[in-house]
């Protein structure tokens, strides 16, 4: 820490805000460092008063002591460097390297990143076959969209996104993904899963994983995110990559923010989440599509668990009002044992449209898709209907139709963990189960 | 010259800024904050303090930096040059922003309104000396190949007109003409001016709107109509079609100029409409759409206190346009997020909140947005009109929530999005029992003198079948469909077919987006017919089994795919079509 402008006027200390007394010249959103003993924080300027400045330790409070601890205002935003030497490295959720290799070196980017121009932004439209048939046929990926997994506690939201993560390919161009992979809160488990996952299809090479674990800091999760769409941008916009972010758990990024929001006193919204977290969740999600006169891309696919499968809860709610479209998980379908246990029909991918189809995909795709949707849709209604009246008031057209259901759900959507269908195989397996219905 | 009036940051919370020290502040004043000179606006004078909203990113802002007080209220530049336009919430040009500081946007960055260099060919109408009034038109500019943009006196000036230029290439801010005020001294016109977004533009006269603005959509056109000068909610869930559907009334509207205001949404959405504006011609005009819009955009991540100014100055850009004389269209999608601005800004100015945390005063707000629509007679004696449209994105799809029923308090048509239709893809999942438009009456004799005198009787008909069915369906639900008589399960048909071939519409598909209301009607007369034809056949013990055998309702569907003389053409024959087969099927003997 160097001598100059370093400050012992904590007067008080709340949760995760430390507050600094006789400050002059501190700046909102400057970082600070706060000295613990022989360990080193670091905080947020959120909110200035005269001479008073509120400070988010992005590290937790825990040994900060009142007029002993020294804090020093850096004069600077939360910055990380980043460099094409980044891909391959993990990080920790501030930006600092924990591969045990040296920390990256390169030109420094605010972790908050700025709005992309509307008038900037190209309509993304290429498809990305994931070689998952529900996804593919039913709710395509577009490169350049942000497209979540709403999933809920105990369904296998980790194996979807690997296998999505692993088979995920650019149909037209033949390129290969960049993969920025942010945990937020998930186990060391769940982190290594990914690993040795994305190791096995040999992706390590051109991922980078910013890890803010179940065991780390709470606050820091608020900052990881934003860390890792900074390297997103970098390298797609600065180094010509195709992108793919993946962040899992964002329910706990919410907690966290919640948490946050409660300490500094603000008034609690639905939930008792903060107000604002619709903008703050969108400055998030938003980082992501493609720019016009720039070669590379960020596709998003955030994993949310959904608290009690309740899809109006705040957390889908408010990410579902900015992404575009969302796959929702079935917890029936999983105990069915069918797999990815998608919900069809609570599913949607909203750029579909324009990335499917002749010169895209196959010219009958959208047929096949609007087919494949209503007769599902008709058979499980029906379903339900003989479910409630006995299977005898179902006319033989009806029954028709819960057997196409019973058959999509076994041989279109259920497949392997490491099967990999591409687009055609995909169609061409619509319209067989869509021949039951003749 | 004024005096610059200073202060300086006491408080920096968010967006929200605390200054004191300024001399006589006004409230609504615009402020330059800070070192980058960001705009801000004052909320709340108390003693010698003052509270400001920030329009731009508040980083780096400091406790003792400057603040200036400009001695104007926020306003818009309003003159040639605003057509096809893309603005932020504070009218500065995105496209402009990005040739000089790139593809993102930061915080600071200064550019000019409308083109102050650019001339353009101008016309004038008047011959001074003669007296002169606000709101008159003195010349006129072909902004485009399309929109006459006329050139008025500003709406707060009267006078003599002294001098005004003769036929020639000016720039805006050139002075055009030169008018003698009453009190004496003169004032030079140009072809901009500036007026203050957050105060309505005056008009000489309310009228009673009795025209609809065609969207072509059916089930709004027939069931649910907006008239020009009305307004309009159209709240729903998410995923339930809010934009898709507002995107659609943008592009295939009969106003003469759509200002889109792109209010907290997404990024992709805006350069989607972009595209679409630039490519699509529009039907009745052949021109470009983009000639006749103007985009406002202020997306979800970018400044959220410039929610608000983004939509009045969408409102202030429109209402500019009725007082040319024509026909407009605002579209703010989505209201929702202007709202949680609000509750964003009382909160952090500490005030007490209202239900879930919204201020006391949002029903106020909205209904001060949504009084600007109206059918008018313009100061200059011409009629024009604006029509504001907002979407209500509720939390968790909920309508009960404060800023969907304090807007449907004020609004006039409610299009209520169900996530249930949305699910089955039935598009538009407008619900047509939740539904309502109050305009009706208003739009009845156009109907009646310029399609058909049936409307009203075809469209109370098809209400009453589809509140029928879903009285039946509750039914059919506990006990299925066996306990239903014949008559019943005919209506039942009835309703699916008004369902398939009437209200559902397929936005994305190019024969089916655009409806012509004499298609629509055509289609109505067809259906309502078919009901003729089926319940008589059934009172006369025909068994339903066989009519539905015939198909009926599957070729009534496809009228909905041709354009609109081939649907005419076809609707007429389906009529024959139907008496011939129906009185072709035996009826059943009774012992």
């Amino acid at each position: 820490m160097t001598q100059s402008l370093r400050y012992k006027s904590i007067t008080s200390i709340n949760g995760p805000l430390v507050v600094v007394n006789n400050v002059q010249g501190v700046k909102l959103n400057e970082l600070v460092e706060i000295e613990v003993g022989d360990e080193i924080r670091v905080g947020q300027v959120v909110e200035l008063q005269g001479n008073i400045a509120i400070i988010q330790v992005l590290q937790g409070t825990a040994g900060i002591s009142v007029g002993q601890s020294y804090v020093r205002f850096t004069g600077d935003t939360l910055k990380i460097p980043v460099s094409e030497e980044v891909i391959g490295r993990t990080l920790n959720g501030l930006g600092r390297a924990i591969d045990g290799g040296p920390e990256v070196v390169g030109e420094k980017f605010d972790v908050n990143g700025a709005p992309i121009n509307p008038v900037m932004r190209l309509p993304p439209k290429d498809f990305i076959q994931t070689g998952i048939s529900v996804i593919d046929g039913l709710m395509s990926i577009i490169r350049g969209q942000k497209l979540p997994i709403f999933s809920g506690y105990g369904l296998p939201h980790n194996l979807i996104v690997s296998q999505i993560v692993r088979q995920a390919k650019l149909l037209k161009k033949q390129e290969s993904f960049a993969v920025v992979f942010s945990a937020l809160g998930i186990s060391n488990e769940e982190a290594d899963f990914f690993r040795v996952e994305l190791e096995r299809a040999n992706i390590l090479d051109r991922t980078v994983f910013i890890l803010n674990l179940q065991s780390d800091s709470t606050i820091e999760r608020i900052v990881a995110p934003r860390v890792a769409l900074t390297v997103a941008e970098y390298l797609a916009f600065e180094k010509d990559y195709h992108v793919l972010v993946v962040m899992s758990d964002m329910s706990n990024y919410c907690e966290a923010l919640r948490e946050v929001s409660l300490a500094r006193n603000e008034i609690p919204g639905r939930r008792g989440y903060p107000g604002y977290m619709y903008s703050d969740l969108a400055t998030i999600y938003e980082r992501a599509g493609i720019i016009s006169g720039k070669k590379g891309s960020i596709t998003q696919m955030p994993v949310l668990s959904m608290p009690d499968d309740d899809i109006t809860h705040p957390i889908p709610d408010l990410t579902g009002y900015i992404t575009e479209g969302q796959i929702v998980l079935s917890r029936s379908l999983h105990l069915s044992g069918i797999y990815p246990p998608v919900n069809v029909l609570a599913s949607l991918s909203r750029l579909m449209k324009d990335g499917i189809g002749k010169g895209y995909t196959r010219e009958d795709h959208f047929e096949i898709y609007m087919r494949l949707f209503s007769a599902y849709a008709e058979g499980l209604r029906n379903k339900e209907l003989s479910s409630i009246l006995g299977e005898e008031t179902l006319t033989s057209e009806e029954r028709q139709y819960v057997k196409f259901a019973e058959a999509f759900e076994k041989r279109f959507i259920n497949q392997g963990v490491d099967e990999e269908r591409s687009i055609d195989k995909t169609l061409d397996l619509g319209l067989e189960v869509l021949s039951i219905l003749k | 010259m004024k005096m610059m009036r200073e202060g300086k940051i006491v408080r920096v919370s968010g967006f929200v800024v605390v200054a004191e020290g300024i001399p006589l502040p006004m409230m609504n004043e615009v402020v330059l904050v800070g070192e980058a000179g960001l705009i801000g606006e004052i909320n709340k004078i108390s003693g010698n303090k003052v509270s400001i909203q920030v329009y731009e990113e508040t980083t780096g802002l400091k406790c003792g930096d400057k603040v200036i007080a400009l001695g104007r209220l926020l306003s818009a530049e309003l003159g040639p040059g605003i057509l096809s336009q893309v603005y932020d919430g504070l009218q500065r040009p995105l496209k402009e922003i990005a040739e000089y500081a790139g593809s993102f946007v930061r915080a600071g960055i200064r550019a000019r309104r409308l083109d102050h260099e650019k001339k353009w060919h101008f016309v004038p109408v008047k011959e001074p000396p003669s007296k002169v009034y606000g709101g008159e038109i003195i010349g006129k500019v072909m902004e485009n190949e399309l929109i006459e943009h006329r050139i008025l006196i500003p709406p707060n000036i009267r006078g003599s007109l002294i001098s005004l230029v003769g036929e020639g290439d000016y720039t805006v801010v050139d002075t055009v003409a030169k008018v003698k005020a009453t009190a004496g001294e003169i004032i030079e016109v140009k072809m901009a001016h500036e007026w203050p977004v957050k105060v309505p533009r005056p008009f000489a006269e309310k009228l009673n709107p009795d025209e609809p603005l065609v969207t072509g959509i059916r089930v709004i056109d027939f069931m649910f109509p907006i008239v020009k000068g009305g307004t309009a909610a159209i709240p729903g869930p998410f995923g339930s079609g809010k934009t898709v559907t507002l995107q659609q009334i943008s592009k295939q509207t009969d106003a003469d100029v759509v200002i889109y205001v792109g209010c907290g949404e997404r990024g992709n959405e805006m350069a989607d409409l972009l595209e679409k504006y630039k490519t699509l011609i529009d039907l009745r005009s052949g021109r470009p759409l983009v000639e006749r819009s103007v985009i406002i955009a202020n997306t979800s991540n970018m400044p959220v206190a410039a929610r608000e100014s983004s939509i009045f100055l969408g409102v202030t850009i429109a209402e500019y346009f009725r007082d040319m004389g024509y026909h407009v269209a605002l579209i703010a999608d989505s209201t929702s997020r202007w709202a949680e601005a609000l509750r964003e800004l009382s909160s952090r100015m500490e005030e007490l909140p209202g239900e879930e945390g919204f201020p006391a005063y949002l029903a106020s707000r909205l209904q001060g947005f949504y009084s600007r629509a109206g059918k008018v007679r313009t100061l200059s004696g011409k009629i024009g009109s604006l029509a504001i449209m907002g979407a209500v994105s509720p939390p968790g799809g909920d309508f009960s929530e404060p800023v969907t029923q304090k807007t449907l308090q004020t609004v006039k048509v409610f299009w209520g999005l169900d996530s249930d239709l949305a699910y089955k893809r039935h598009f538009p999942a407008i619900n047509w029992l939740q539904s309502y438009s109050l305009y009706v009456e208003n739009v009845s004799v156009w109907w009646e003198l310029n399609i058909s005198e049936r409307w009203r009787i075809l469209r109370e008909s098809m209400l009453s079948v589809l509140k029928e069915e879903d009285e039946l369906m509750q039914i059919v639900r506990l006990i299925g469909s066996g306990a239903l008589s014949e008559r019943e399960r005919a209506i039942l048909e009835i309703a699916r077919v008004i369902r398939e071939a009437l209200l559902k519409q397929n936005a994305l598909d190019v024969n089916e987006a655009y409806s012509d209301p004499k298609k629509t009607l055509a289609i109505a007369e067809v259906i309502d017919y078919y009901r003729e034809q089926l319940l008589e056949a059934i009172s006369n013990n025909v068994p339903l089994e066989k009519v539905l055998n015939l198909n009926i309702g599957k070729e009534i569907e496809k009228l909905k795919t041709l354009p609109l003389d081939k649907c005419l053409e076809e609707s007429f024959k389906l009529k024959e079509k139907i008496v011939v087969e129906i009185s072709r099927l035996p009826s059943l003997v009774r012992a």
